[in-house]
């Protein structure tokens, strides 16, 4: 077996065989699902009633109110508008809606009031605003004569039909879509870096703590070592991806068998209306399921494939480095911040510039610079990017990379074997030198 | 002037010397590590590198390692020039030295044999061996971090010298080591150097030379200031004093004969008697003048070269420079 083999093994074993690595692998996804159910829980408990005492002199508005599980109207209308105010302050109430005599509409409109100790929330002002609007709109209509029902049909509400210019018909909500698949991929990628790299880090660390690295080092390159580390321990989030994959699968399996037979039980009693909804709910679908399978999925894939490769290697050559640099691991810290930067810097510029401009002159800047490429251009790519544009971007990346990894070793190859050095970026650029 | 030696002779010599460093050069930035340094280590021997601390030892073995290389010069190996494939042939054991802690001593012991080029069942073969030989076989499936420091150091020589290396390099072996564990590894080293293989130490501890060493080379400022065997450096480093014994009746007249030829000076050793104890440079007289004269005055008790220890050769050559 090749010495870079037996490394890779070597590390990628003792990666696996770590408790931490078992414990993370079944405990995280777990605990995914398990935050995921608790906050879908916390969202749909309810609030607390609130109950709005309403002081309505004009006597017609009131009515309008329709208490729900949420907020309860009471009518005060006959009662002492200086009472009710007390009992505000008392807490008695949420709050107190005041709806003065209506003599003209602009001192009406002035004199209307909500008054409470708590600041309400912004859109049960504005539920209240159209409330009252809607009323005095229908009054207003009445009296000046004109059939309401007539107005209703002539309003119209358009819903803009979305087309390609290929003539297939489009969808809306679909870029939401997409940048949410390119963004999961440019996110794996990120988390797969942040994960993996310290790992490679933290093993750097360990063999210079420990003492074997001048041992080891007597028997292979310190490229070799370096490359082993890097390869091995990614090998290991790979099985631990697949692993996560895997029980996602599982899990959605039998989730859906499961759901499946409580439909069937329910299924008699299901009526038309309710078909109906499943029907023209499942043509959506189905229009939403054909646009992403039109997608570059092969592109798509097959640059993730890339990119992950290219941007991991490239960050876990930083990694390696920092490790070798510093004898304990808060030392690295100071280092680690200009390798996080550009990584959260992709994800922003993925969020916030490729949704609303995939193919503008930021997007494809960051798409081209290696450290932010790998994560912008996976966010790019379901928007579909010209090939030549992913073939410059991946060159780029790869002879970055080669680039890194060659001055990587050089600071690796130093700092392995300086113990007791706090270094600064002044003494790393001396070591290239060496 | 070595160099002006024919061709034929260089290589004969060539194959006697399992390693031969020539003219080596080592900078870090503008610290010379090393200068010119030259050393050439004969085949089965134990020599001794001396030097203080930051002398320039460590920086030279790494690069008989391979660890790192020369700015410039030239090293030989067994005849040939250094090349990745005598990895296999070089035992080393770091000062700086240490095992993965959560890996199992069985595990680490055959990767790190495998890295040196065995295979796994030459390994697993070789290790059995050594383990018996320690009598450490019940270490196989422990994790290193629940051995002590002394029974990590004697899987650490275990891992040095399992691939059967013809040179071994051992950078201040004893350090960490009990006396009973320091005295087996001791005897390891010379049943192994009795078998064959050559033995470069690194150390500043000098009792051990003194005892192991045939060979020496002192480093010292990156330069390399002494190198022989260890006999012809003492000899190089001869004061030609020496310690005698004599009962005598009349101690001012022979003290005051003895002045008028040598320098003379108080000393004490062990003896039986309560004779007069002095010890006498002899310059360029030889050591039958000097006796002829005590003997015709007394009786002699004692009379004995005093042979420089590796101690005073060390810090007399580094002290002057």
């Amino acid at each position: 077996m090749s010495k870079l083999s037996l490394i890779i093994k070597r590390e990628f074993v003792a990666k696996v065989r770590n408790k931490s690595f078992i414990v993370m692998t079944f405990l995280s996804p777990l605990l995914f699902v398990g935050i995921a159910v608790f906050v879908g829980y916390l969202s749909t408990m309810k609030a607390d009633l609130k109950t709005i005492a309403v002081h309505d002199q004009s006597g017609k508005f009131f009515s309008e109110f329709k208490s729900d599980e949420e907020y309860k109207y009471v009518d005060f209308s006959s009662i002492n508008l200086q009472v009710l105010k007390d009992s505000i302050v008392s807490e008695a109430y949420e709050g107190l809606l005041v709806i003065p005599k209506e003599d003209d509409s602009v001192s009406f409109q002035k004199g209307i009031q909500y008054i409470s100790n708590d600041s309400p929330s912004v859109m049960f002002i504005s539920d209240i605003e159209e409330v009252i609007n809607h009323k005095l709109t229908q009054e207003n209509f009445q009296k000046a004569g004109l059939d309401t029902l007539a107005i209703k049909k002539a309003k119209s509400d358009v819903s803009i039909h979305l087309t390609k210019a290929t003539g297939e018909e489009a969808l809306k909500g679909l870029n939401e879509i997409k940048i949410g698949i390119g963004g999961a991929f440019g996110y794996l990628i990120m988390m797969f870096i942040v994960i993996y790299g310290n790992m490679v880090m933290r093993s750097v660390i360990e063999e210079k703590v420990s003492r074997i690295i001048e041992v080891i080092i007597s028997s292979v390159k310190p490229f070799q070592l370096m490359m082993g580390k890097i390869i091995g321990t990614s090998l290991a989030g790979i099985l631990q991806f697949l692993i996560w994959a895997f029980l996602g699968l599982f899990a959605m399996f039998v989730l859906s068998t499961f759901f499946n037979v409580q439909m069937g039980a329910t299924s008699g009693m299901e009526d038309q209306a309710m078909q109906m909804a499943k029907q023209e709910m499942g043509g959506t679908m189905q229009l939403y399921i054909a646009e992403l399978w039109n997608l570059p999925i092969a592109t798509i894939l097959i640059s993730f494939i890339f990119y992950f490769i290219g941007g991991y290697f490239l960050y876990s050559s930083f990694y390696a480095s920092i490790g070798a640099a510093v004898d304990n691991e808060t030392d690295s810290q100071q280092f680690l911040l200009p390798i996080i930067m550009p990584l959260i810097l992709g994800v922003y510029i993925g969020f916030f510039t490729v949704i609303n401009d995939p193919h503008g002159t930021v997007a494809t800047v960051f798409s081209m610079i290696p450290l932010t490429s790998p994560i912008v251009m996976m966010m790019r790519i379901p928007f579909g990017v010209p090939l030549w544009q992913i073939a410059v971007s991946l060159i780029i990346l790869f002879a970055t990379f080669f680039l890194v990894v060659w001055f990587a070793a050089k600071i690796y190859r130093v700092g392995i074997l300086m113990y007791g050095k706090k270094p600064t970026w002044k003494e790393l650029y001396k070591w290239l030198k060496y | 002037m070595i160099f002006e030696i024919d061709v034929e002779f260089c290589n004969l010599k060539n194959m006697s010397n399992i390693l031969e460093v020539k003219n080596v050069v080592k900078q870090y930035g503008d610290y010379t590590a090393l200068n010119e340094v030259s050393l050439t280590v004969p085949k089965g021997s134990i020599y001794g590198l001396l030097g203080p601390n930051g002398a320039g030892k460590t920086s030279l073995i790494r690069i008989i390692n391979q660890i790192t290389m020369p700015d410039s010069g030239e090293i030989i190996l067994d005849g040939e020039k250094l090349n990745p494939s005598h990895v296999s042939t070089i035992g080393y054991m770091p000062e700086e030295r240490g095992l993965y802690k959560t890996m199992k001593v069985g595990e680490q012991c055959l990767y790190l044999a495998q890295l040196k080029g065995l295979s796994k069942a030459e390994a697993k073969r070789e290790l059995e061996y050594w383990f018996d030989r320690l009598e450490i076989q019940g270490w196989w499936n422990k994790k290193m971090q629940e051995l002590s420091k002394g029974m990590a150091q004697k899987v650490q020589f275990v891992v040095t010298v399992l691939h059967k290396p013809k040179l071994l390099i051992l950078d201040e072996p004893f350090s960490g080591f009990d006396p009973v564990n320091a005295n087996l590894i001791k005897d390891e080293i010379i049943e192994l150097n009795r078998k064959g293989t050559s033995v470069i130490f690194s150390t500043h501890r000098m009792e051990s030379v003194e005892e192991m060493c045939d060979h020496i080379a002192l480093i010292h400022k990156s330069n390399k200031l002494i190198e022989g065997k260890l006999s012809d450096v003492k000899k190089q480093f001869r004061t030609n004093d020496y310690e005698v014994g004599i009962l005598t009746e009349n101690i001012e007249g022979l003290m005051y004969d003895l002045s008028q030829k040598f320098t003379l000076s108080q000393t004490d050793f062990k003896s039986l008697h309560d004779e007069l104890k002095l010890q006498i440079n002899i310059g360029t007289s030889t050591p039958n003048e000097l006796l002829n004269l005590l003997i015709q005055r007394g009786q002699v008790t004692h009379f004995m070269e005093k042979i420089p220890s590796v101690n005073d050769i060390f810090i007399q050559t580094v002290s002057d420079k």
